[in-house]
């Protein structure tokens, strides 16, 4: 752990005491976790405490775990059949806890102060929803577009929250992890009716390199990235 | 007494100074804007889906076609980012060459920018002046990875191979004379870095002619000067980085604040601006170019004094070298297990940042251990400046709507993903 994130994460939890639902320190990146009910005051207090000073509001990115931790290839399950590729266009059990299927992390910058940090902000598959920020810092107001476009996670208050990267008329979000990777929907020109128009798709699901998870052993052989400490 | 009513204009898709896909709809009063709603999308690809859907050795590809004329400073992010999840550091030559090519990057996509900024407000003779120079370091890609934009050189643990020790060399043809081509090939008689070295020799010259041309004329100045001005404290509410919050005047480069690669040890200045205007903007990218050149000259000495490897020697994440493939059976497994399966990488979290030409470029990424990415986010410096856009030409005449997209340093492969 650098010095500089232990001093960040004292401040943090100074700050903010029992709002701080976790903290760590890995990679050397800090990442807090706090509830969506907390977000908008801590937030706030993020940007305008004199010693942390948020300033800048890098990234919002959204994630769904639905899939996490689920290999396509599972290799115990050898029969007489041999290996199944286990890749076929039907989902696996969805499994992951409703409560905690979206999160929407935030990657905040201090100018001032030279710190990063990650705010992690767990959502419910049921109401994928929290408070916008864009009253904090303008930049949130098109991350925040884009989360909702594409994650279908919706901010209130947001000004104009509307789609802004996927096609006018468009349905659905696409980035999930539910939603196919080709897509329902294809454009083409349509000479007989003089315009583009919408059609199921043609192509056929495919997946090339089936997705597995490994513990893998070897990483620790190689040499470890050095530890320094930022200017 | 007329009736008075705002005018609604469509400003591209198609429109050549909206540099690619940029849909404006303007609210307009007169020649005054009112509001600008940037549509955007039109060049969204998914890239971030897509890579979701391969092992990671398989989208850095991808990340070239992000911003695609600063290519290899977008493969950096995704690469470091790999490289922060394992836990691993490539050799040091490696991080020379990168630290090389991300600035050989910046020239190329300040050279880009300076030509259709230009082009936009009324330069013609700029664009051709800086592509005589684009198409130099062009080669330099060429001759280092087989390819004159998208290059896929950089790899988790170093990069794809050592530098070539011969340029690619003009040839004899129906266009070009015997003596036409002697001269060409003039600077291509030695290895890459000499290619390069004489690149950078006389590139201080040449940003010199851009600089008459332009710097205190006139009508560049009319059409810079006071133009979207931004004040500091504004510019990093708006979230911008790189060059456009540089101009506002807030010293902020990741290369200083948060070195990565062999940053540390180079030596370098970086430039800012007072006013925060189109010109401003352009003073400080044209001397990045002067300092992305000292950089560069800095790499060469070092690389000419210290050969080595410039990729680790780890099987497990790095195919093994021909030769061996084909008499070594572990070899040849390890090959067939990377092509076919990739790597499985820890599970965890990171984001990695660069200084990328346009701002800070950064790639968030979740693994949960498999050899396929979870999530990718490419944080874009040109979206967050792009939103920036309705604040930044309110008022101004349409006109200017051109010059800020022009200093904005807009691409839509970045922005649009």
């Amino acid at each position: 752990m650098s010095k500089k994130n232990k001093v960040l994460l004292a401040i943090l939890a100074d700050t903010l005491g029992e709002r701080l639902v976790c903290s760590s320190d890995a990679l050397r990146e800090v990442t807090i976790e706090i509830l969506s009910n907390d977000l908008l005051s801590i937030m706030r207090l993020l940007k305008e405490t004199e010693t942390l000073q948020f300033h800048q509001l890098i990234d919002i990115s959204a994630v769904d775990y639905l899939d996490y931790g689920k290999g396509d290839w599972q290799t115990h399950s050898a029969s007489s059949d041999g290996f199944s590729r286990g890749v076929g266009s039907t989902r696996l059990s969805d499994n992951t806890e409703d409560s905690r299927r979206f999160c929407v992390v935030y990657h905040l910058l201090s100018v001032e102060h030279n710190f990063r940090l990650r705010v992690k902000c767990y959502l419910s598959e049921q109401s994928p929803r929290l408070d916008s920020v864009a009253g904090i810092w303008a930049v949130a107001d098109w991350y925040e577009r884009e989360a909702f476009d594409l994650f279908g996670i919706l901010f209130d208050n947001h000004p104009d929250l509307r789609r802004i990267l996927t096609d006018y008329g468009f349905i659905g979000h696409p980035f999930r992890k539910d939603f196919p990777l080709e897509g329902y929907v294809e454009v083409r020109y349509d000479p007989e009716k003089g315009r583009v128009v919408n059609q199921p798709v043609s192509i056929e699901p495919r997946t090339l390199v089936p997705k597995v998870i490994r513990e893998e052993d070897w990483l620790h052989s190689s040499k470890p990235q050095s530890e320094v400490e930022d200017a | 007494m007329p009736e008075i009513r705002n005018l609604t204009m469509n400003f591209g898709p198609q429109h050549p100074a909206a540099h690619g896909v940029l849909r404006l709809i303007l609210e307009m009063d007169g020649e005054v804007i009112e509001r600008a709603d940037p549509h955007i999308g039109l060049l969204h690809r998914g890239t971030e889906k897509l890579a979701e859907n391969k092992p990671y050795n398989q989208s850095i590809g991808y990340m070239d076609r992000l911003d695609y004329v600063s290519m290899m400073c977008n493969e950096h992010a995704y690469v470091l980012a790999i490289e922060k999840l394992l836990q691993i550091a490539p050799p040091v030559r490696a991080q020379y060459i990168r630290v090389m090519f991300d600035e050989v990057t910046r020239i190329l996509n300040h050279l880009m920018w300076l030509g259709a900024h230009g082009l936009d407000i009324g330069a013609m003779t700029m664009f051709l002046y800086c592509f005589r120079e684009r198409e130099d370091l062009m080669d330099c890609y060429e001759a280092v990875s087989g390819t004159r934009m998208h290059a896929t050189y950089y790899r988790p643990g170093g990069v794809y191979r050592d530098l070539p020790e011969m340029m690619p060399q003009y040839e004899v043809s129906k266009w070009r004379s015997e003596k036409e081509v002697k001269k060409l090939n003039e600077n291509r008689s030695g290895s890459l870095l000499d290619f390069l070295q004489d690149f950078v020799d006389r590139f201080p010259a040449c940003v010199d002619e851009y600089e008459t041309l332009l710097t205190d004329n006139r009508i560049w100045k009319q059409r810079t000067v006071d133009i979207g001005i931004v004040t500091p404290e504004r510019a990093l509410e708006l979230g911008f980085t790189g060059p456009m919050l540089r101009g506002s005047g807030v010293v902020w480069d990741l290369r200083k604040k948060q070195p990565y690669e062999i940053y540390r040890d180079l030596d370098f200045d970086v430039p800012v601006g007072t006013n925060g205007d189109c010109y401003d903007r352009y003073l400080v990218r044209v001397e990045e170019m002067r300092q992305s050149a000292k950089i560069i000259g800095q790499c060469i000495n070092w690389l000419k004094a210290n050969p080595g490897p410039v990729i680790l020697e780890d099987p497990k994440l790095v195919a093994p070298d021909r030769e061996s493939m084909k008499g070594d059976m572990e070899s040849l497994i390890h090959h067939f297990k990377l092509f076919t399966e990739g790597y499985c990488v820890p599970e965890g979290e990171a984001y990695a940042a660069v200084e990328h030409p346009k701002g800070e470029f950064g790639i968030y990424l979740v693994s949960d251990g498999a050899n396929k990415p979870y999530r990718v986010k490419a944080r874009a410096s040109g979206f967050a400046h792009l939103s920036a856009m309705n604040e930044m030409v309110q008022g101004h005449m349409l006109s200017d709507v051109v010059a800020v997209i022009g200093t904005m340093d807009i691409v839509f492969g970045e922005v649009d993903r």
